[in-house]
């Protein structure tokens, strides 16, 4: 059965790397529903967030691909009630038409919206949460004078983070080891 | 470059990032590369021509040609093939070894040259992105800029392209990388934080594994490739004594066993033999070994084995329960985990087991191999010839196959008794292979016999190495296997395409004739009378000899799987 997997990766910062993560999905004609990188909070370590709506056996398969990327060094995979996530959507609204009716001013407020700007013509409105309510509130907007709307990737963390204990020991180990051989 | 481990073997001293490439080959222990030069990679090559008591290059005649030969001489020794190509198009004519090498996981260092860091982007002459290109079909690759990374990216490249489950590495370096000066100090790498080439073996995974295999009745190993890379044929040899488990191999397994051995019951998959096909759906476990479960082997995937408990012994994580489902895995270097498996294991035979085997075998015999092996009427057979060169190469020869019939049969018949002894192109199966991977292995192991089969359609693929072999003059004995056809691509349209002979049909030149133009002994025989004393001669000889060998046309490959079909669904005929 297919549903929304979120896997994390952590990896190197080196250039192609993107490349390299994403073939592992390509090979297998599988779609990216959202890729966001980042650093992490361990200094120099990237952070990969990718969603993906397939099943828990292809996710398992697909971790161990992109772990055994050389520069990949932890790749794991959850399911949507494991993590807390988040994404963006920013619309653009004509300030003319939002005008004509106040239903608009109140949709933002009671969807939990915010205006981030003002200019002469338009306004950026600017909505956080998931997927699916960021999509409710693009559906209501949409007769009411949305000009534009771009959508952000998925930015989401671990409840437990107990693999990530491992992966912070391997980090500590390696920097060591590395401290040591740079020593004779 | 950071995050590398690294040992010192030499003390500093100011160079050329060309100059840079060479003494890091050399501290690496590299003494034979294979390559072609061009604008991108001329600084390396200006510097090589101060290296030449020191590194062997060996010039090819086509890029392909060259990494291919690098394949070659790295399952021959069991070292690091290295190659080198220019920019542009002679790094894309790499680009199908390179996926050779991955899918087969052989041991490469590609090093290519790349257009100035300020032209990069630009479209410039003979500027390609190869690290794009190369991307999915390398272990790992890295584009150097800067002279000072040199020796830093070459030693994790040889690192990485070695460790684990070896892989090609590729190495771009831009031409002003290569003029830029740098201060030489080598360091072998020893490690890279994110990378754990060899999981750790766990005692509770093998014992969980030995408890599956002493309730088994019927318990039967699948070895590959990962036996022979992770030099433990002995290993492998004590365990299945002690356990008393048929063994059966895959194509790139073959050579880790002895054919001889009474457990060594054949060979698996497509292609391979009656009994360990149909017995793979009866027995009670099976015990996979250094072996990726490849579609070639277990044919429909819904029919595989259902009735069987799986034991997994590899090094690549992402192998288990890709294909199959696995119950016991065992990860590490099957060196390692082979041992402890062994002490915990009871001693037992299965004879009535093995006993079926045998059955199947004979059955085997009389339908397929006795009539393949001595044929007594019409055209020669591809299996008569290769039962001519066991007779006087008697197991201890490096066999070197292209793709196709005479791969299946060449595989399915020869003897061996050293490991390290069949080179052929597995996973990707690249005609074109085995010309320059021959050659690469005669240059590996020049005490052993090397004998490239090859058919009469490979053989016009990369049949300009042909000049590499009169150059270098390597004593490769070629054979080719003629039967006028793209043979196997015949067979499956005959069996499933209602003998529409579509585009399949060659006319060939004059095998002999093209040998001789490059100095290589030829003879060309259609007759069965002249093929003892053909062989005879081929072997004799002292430097290389094409024997050209015209085989019945329409002849076929069997035992057979048909894709799609099962396994245990084999047919002899
Ligand atoms: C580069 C490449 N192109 C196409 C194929 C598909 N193919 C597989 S076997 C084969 C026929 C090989 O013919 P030949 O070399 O004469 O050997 P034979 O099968 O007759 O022994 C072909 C075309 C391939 N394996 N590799």
């Amino acid at each position: 059965m297919n549903k929304d997997f979120t896997i994390t990766a952590f990896t190197e910062n080196h250039i192609g790397l993107l490349n390299r993560i994403t073939s592992v999905f390509t090979r297998r004609h599988l779609n990216i529903e959202s890729l966001n990188a980042s650093e992490s909070q361990i200094p120099g370590i990237h952070r990969f967030t990718i969603v993906l709506n397939t099943t828990e056996e292809m996710v398992k398969k697909l971790v161990l691909q992109l772990e055994k990327q050389v520069e990949v060094i932890k790749a794991i995979y959850h399911t949507d009630e494991e993590t807390v996530f988040q994404e963006i959507t920013l619309f653009k609204i004509s300030v003319e038409k939002a005008a004509e009716d106040n239903l608009v001013e109140r949709l933002i407020r009671d969807k939990n919206a915010r205006i981030l700007s003002v200019e002469q013509d338009f306004m950026i409105v600017e909505k956080t949460g998931h997927k699916v309510e960021n999509d409710d509130l693009l559906e209501f907007l949409k007769p009411y004078g949305l000009i534009d709307y771009v959508k952000s990737g998925r930015v989401s963390l671990i409840k437990m983070d107990e693999e990530l204990k491992d992966l912070k020991k391997l980090i500590k180990e390696a920097k060591q080891a590395e401290y040591k051989q740079s020593l004779n | 470059m950071e995050a590398v481990i690294t040992q010192s073997v030499s003390e500093k001293v100011k160079t050329s990032g060309a100059d840079a490439v060479l003494r890091s080959l050399v501290a690496e222990g590299v003494d034979l590369i294979f390559g072609y030069p061009g604008g991108a990679i001329m600084p390396v090559y200006d510097a090589l021509y101060h290296y030449q008591e020191e590194i062997h290059h060996v010039l090819t005649r086509h890029e392909q040609g060259a990494i291919h030969a690098a394949q070659g001489y790295a399952r021959a020794t069991g070292g690091v093939g290295v190659v080198m190509a220019t920019s542009g198009p002679g790094a894309t004519n790499l680009i199908t070894g390179i996926a050779d090498a991955m899918i087969d996981s052989t041991p490469l260092v590609c090093i290519t040259g790349q257009v100035a860091s300020s032209l990069l982007g630009s479209d410039a002459f003979q500027e390609t992105d190869i690290i794009s290109i190369s991307m999915p079909a390398t272990k790992w690759n890295f584009q150097v800029t800067r002279a000072e990374d040199i020796p830093t990216a070459l030693a994790k490249a040889f690192y990485i392209a070695k460790s684990g489950r070896p892989g090609p590495v590729l190495i771009d370096i831009t031409k002003d990388a290569q003029f830029d000066q740098v201060e030489f100090d080598y360091k072998k790498c020893e490690a890279v934080r994110s990378y754990q080439p060899i999981p750790e073996v766990q005692p509770v995974a093998v014992q969980a594994a030995a408890d599956l295999i002493n309730q088994a009745e019927k318990p039967f190993v699948l070895f590959g490739q990962g036996v022979i890379l992770g030099q433990a044929e002995e290993e492998f040899k004590t365990f299945i004594e002690k356990s008393g488990i048929p063994a059966a191999w895959t194509l790139l397994g073959l050579s880790a066993l002895p054919t001889e051995h009474p457990l060594n019951v054949g060979m698996l998959g497509m292609h391979g033999n009656y009994g360990p096909n149909k017995l793979t759906n009866e027995c009670d476990v099976l015990i996979a070994i250094g072996m990726r479960f490849d579609d070639r082997v277990t044919g429909n995937l819904s029919k595989y084995a259902k009735q069987a408990k799986v034991v997994h012994l590899d090094i690549d994580p992402s192998e288990i329960n890709k294909n199959v489902k696995v119950d016991a895995p065992v990860l590490g270097d099957c060196k390692e985990s082979l041992k402890q498996l062994t002490e915990l294991v009871k001693r037992k035979s299965h004879q009535s087991w093995l006993d079926q085997f045998r059955t199947l075998n004979d059955i085997e015999r009389a339908q397929v191999i006795q009539p393949e092996l001595n044929p007594t009427e019409g055209q020669m057979t591809m299996g008569e010839v290769i039962k001519e060169v066991n007779e006087l190469t008697e197991g201890e020869a490096i066999l070197v196959t292209d793709v196709g019939q005479h791969q299946m049969v060449a595989c399915r018949y020869t003897q061996f008794k050293q490991s390290k002894s069949n080179i052929t192109s597995g996973g990707l199966g690249t005609m074109g292979f085995c010309l320059p991977a021959a050659l690469g292995a005669k240059l590996g192991a020049p005490d052993r016999e090397v004998i490239a089969v090859i058919g009469d359609g490979g053989f016009q693929m990369t049949i300009q190495e042909l000049g590499t072999i009169f150059q270098t003059q390597a004593a490769v004995k070629i054979i080719i296997l003629n039967n006028s056809f793209l043979g196997m691509v015949r067979q499956w349209q005959q069996l499933f395409f209602d003998k529409r002979y579509s585009s399949t049909e060659l006319i060939n030149p004059d095998f002999v004739k093209i040998a001789e133009g490059y100095g290589i002994k030829g003879k060309s025989i259609d007759q069965r009378d002249d093929l003892k004393s053909a062989v005879a001669e081929m072997l004799a000889y002292q430097g290389s000899f094409l024997l050209e060998v015209h085989v019945g046309k329409e002849d076929n490959v069997f035992p057979m799987v048909p894709t799609g079909a099962s396994v245990s669904d084999v047919r002899l005929s």
